[in-house]
């Protein structure tokens, strides 16, 4: 079990853990915006998260903390 | 459960101003996680540069000093001077370290100055909006090379791991990249392995971290690490240049 | 205070940064200051200070900023053409709140001018040593004692506003050789709570900077700056009068003019001519409160300078009309006489003793 906690008001939606995940289990939201104005990124299948990191490794702005 | 990874706490709460994908914040951590495993977070003094980077004295929760562009290998010097057991480094773009600032970044290179240098290379001017850097590849197209870069006119770009390894105050130079996580895993290793050399006191060290700008290249975040991968690494090849740690006395 | 010792002007002054806690000194050869760098390289590695050549003037008044931002009493060292070099990093430690010592030993000017002495250079340290709004305490020595006391006061007010010292001498000063004593050497450094030098994990991070990308955030600071800059002009006006009490001319003149125009009143007084000096010891805060007080029995001011007239705009500032005010120069690193001055005071006389 492992999880990948994605802190929405920091992420600025630049997609690099999505294209980064190997599960292919992140993606930007469509609908939503934060309050800067972007699309943040979110899970779409938590349970298929190996707790890798290396979406939180290639995070710019440190919004992702992985747990294992 | 157990947390795996998560923000650096040399980092401080200030959001980064930097464009979405920009990797000058990956660098930012980068640096915060090797002071913070070297347990150096509270010795170190940070010199921020001008240009995209001016504010990182509002990111990493180090005492910091914000330099005229430049010079913040000089300012490193009085620092250290100053502090010989303080852990400095400076945090400089292409155009501050290899254009204004060459005079200060090869002297405090010649001098085995113990100090380090993260020297990022997107080869653009970023902050003034995209003109061209010392970094700037030929054929590139800046604001201030809408033709493409032509050497014939604007010269050739530096590569300054290269020039700086001929000079014996050198104790260590890598150039890295952060375009995989591999890389970035490297890199990380580079930049804690430079923060060791000045804490051993084995002279000057730079890690040369090969970074995009998403904004002034025209390209997505994704797009620009492809561009990164396919036009900057073969023109600076990744590597160690220069590596004097394994002599008792470093350069001296 | 030591015993006399015969100094040469820039070794006196290298020697009087030691002693009052200079342990790092970052200079650039250039003529006629560097008797000041050649002192330090010799002294400080025996007292374990740093002595480094820098690259250039730029890279040594920002290794000053690197070292006072750690708390340290810092110094560089140039003469005039280096000054304007050095003036970008100056602004920027005006700019962080940075106590340093920045020594000119002036020459003539403009351009690389020439090496004999010259006061051309007051402009540029009253009015714009580099961009931005600020003032720098300016000290003008005329003995080669007093640079060694003014070297004490410019790095403890220098702390105490938290802002540079300037330390304004010339080729005369400099190279000329004079007995002095020496005050009590500095022991401890007073205590520096903003300085970056570690936070040992123990306080908040400190930042040295001075970008201020909020317009209403740098006005208040550049307000707040010129708060102290008020209290500095009220309370730390600085000269020596000769002759002025009951003076029908008082002559203004500082460094080694203000020795040249003391044989001058001499001469004139001899003749019967009521002449005075008064010679700033501070030209930033200049003292236009000592000028001010002697306009009611003064018929002229003459500020005699060895520059085209630079100076004088203070004193015509300070008068703001109400007598007149002369000028006599000599430029170029050419030393006005004694004698030419007494020429000039008697022609503004006239016919009038």
């Amino acid at each position: 079990m492992a999880k990948a906690i994605i802190d929405e008001k920091v992420c600025k939606g630049c997609g690099l853990c999505v294209a980064v995940c190997p599960k292919k289990i992140l993606r930007l939201a469509a609908h939503r915006m934060n309050d800067k104005g972007y699309n943040p990124a979110e899970v779409t299948d938590e349970a298929a998260c190996i707790g890798c990191a290396m979406c939180g490794i290639m995070c710019p702005d440190s919004a992702i903390t992985v747990e294992k | 459960m157990a947390v795996v990874y998560e923000k650096s706490k040399l980092l401080t709460d200030t959001p980064l101003h930097y464009c979405p994908g920009c990797t000058h914040g990956i660098i930012h951590k980068l640096v915060a996680e090797s002071l913070e495993e070297l347990e150096a977070g509270g010795k170190a003094v940070g010199v921020a540069p001008v240009g995209c980077s001016v504010l990182a004295y509002n990111y990493f929760s180090c005492d910091m000093v914000e330099a005229p562009h430049g010079r913040a290998p000089a300012i490193a010097t009085g620092l250290k001077r100053a502090l010989p057991d303080g852990v400095i480094f400076t945090y400089q773009g292409d155009g501050d370290l290899a254009a204004i600032g060459t005079a200060e970044t090869v002297h405090a290179a010649t001098r085995g100055e113990n100090i380090t240098v993260i020297f990022v290379n997107n080869a653009i001017y970023g902050m003034t909006g995209g003109q061209m850097a010392p970094t700037t590849l030929p054929g590139q197209v800046t604001q201030t090379t809408p033709y493409g870069r032509d050497v014939t006119k604007a010269g050739f770009p530096v590569r300054v791991c290269e020039m700086l390894s001929t000079l014996s105050g050198v104790a260590y130079a890598e150039r890295v990249s952060v375009d995989t996580v591999p890389n970035i895993r490297k890199a990380k290793a580079a930049i804690k392995k430079a923060f060791e050399t000045q804490m051993a006191g084995k002279g000057f060290s730079i890690v040369e971290v090969l970074s995009t700008c998403p904004t002034n290249w025209g390209l997505t975040p994704v797009e620009a690490l492809q561009w990164l991968r396919d036009n900057m690494i073969p023109y600076y090849p990744l590597g160690v240049y220069q590596d004097r740690t394994a002599n008792k006395k470093g350069v001296f | 205070m030591s015993e006399r010792v015969l100094m040469k002007g820039n070794e006196a002054m290298a020697e009087a940064a030691i002693r009052a806690g200079c342990r790092h000194f970052f200079g650039y050869p250039i003529t006629p200051q560097t008797e000041v760098a050649a002192y330090m390289s010799k002294k400080m590695p025996k007292i374990g200070g740093t002595y480094l050549q820098a690259e250039s003037e730029i890279a040594a008044i920002n290794m000053v900023l690197g070292a006072a931002s750690a708390g340290v009493r810092a110094m560089t060292s140039s003469s005039s053409p280096g000054i304007s070099l050095k003036t970008e990093g100056i602004s920027y430690i005006a700019g962080s709140d940075l106590p340093c010592l920045i020594v000119n030993v002036e020459r003539g000017g403009p351009g690389l001018g020439g090496i004999q002495p010259a006061q051309s250079d007051y402009w540029q340290a009253t009015r714009a040593l580099g961009h931005g709004d600020f003032h720098v305490l300016v000290f003008a020595p005329s003995t080669v004692q007093e640079v060694v006391d003014l070297v004490f006061l410019a790095y403890d007010l220098a702390e105490k506003y938290r802002m540079p010292s300037l330390l304004l001498s010339d080729g005369l000063l400099g190279q000329m050789m004079e007995p002095v004593s020496f005050p009590e050497p500095v022991e401890r450094a007073a205590e520096k709570p903003w300085a970056a030098n570690g936070h040992q994990n123990k306080r908040p991070h400190n930042i040295i900077n001075s970008l201020y990308l909020a317009p209403d955030e740098l006005e208040r600071t550049v307000v707040e700056r010129f708060r102290r800059y008020a209290e500095i002009e009220r309370t730390e006006q600085r000269c020596q009068e000769y002759l002025c009490d009951d003076a029908d001319y008082v002559i203004v003149a500082f460094g080694a003019t203000s020795r040249v125009s003391q044989s001058a009143v001499d001469t004139l007084r001899a003749q019967g001519v009521k002449a005075g000096l008064l010679r700033p010891i501070t030209l930033w805060p200049f003292p236009g409160d000592a000028i001010r007080s002697h306009i009611p029995h003064t018929k002229a001011f003459l500020s005699v300078e060895m520059s085209m007239g630079q100076m004088v705009d203070d004193v015509r500032l300070a008068v703001e009309g109400k007598v007149p005010v002369d000028f006599f120069g000599r430029t170029g690193g050419v030393i006005p006489r004694p004698a030419e001055v007494v020429e000039k005071v008697l022609t503004m006389a006239g016919g009038d003793k």
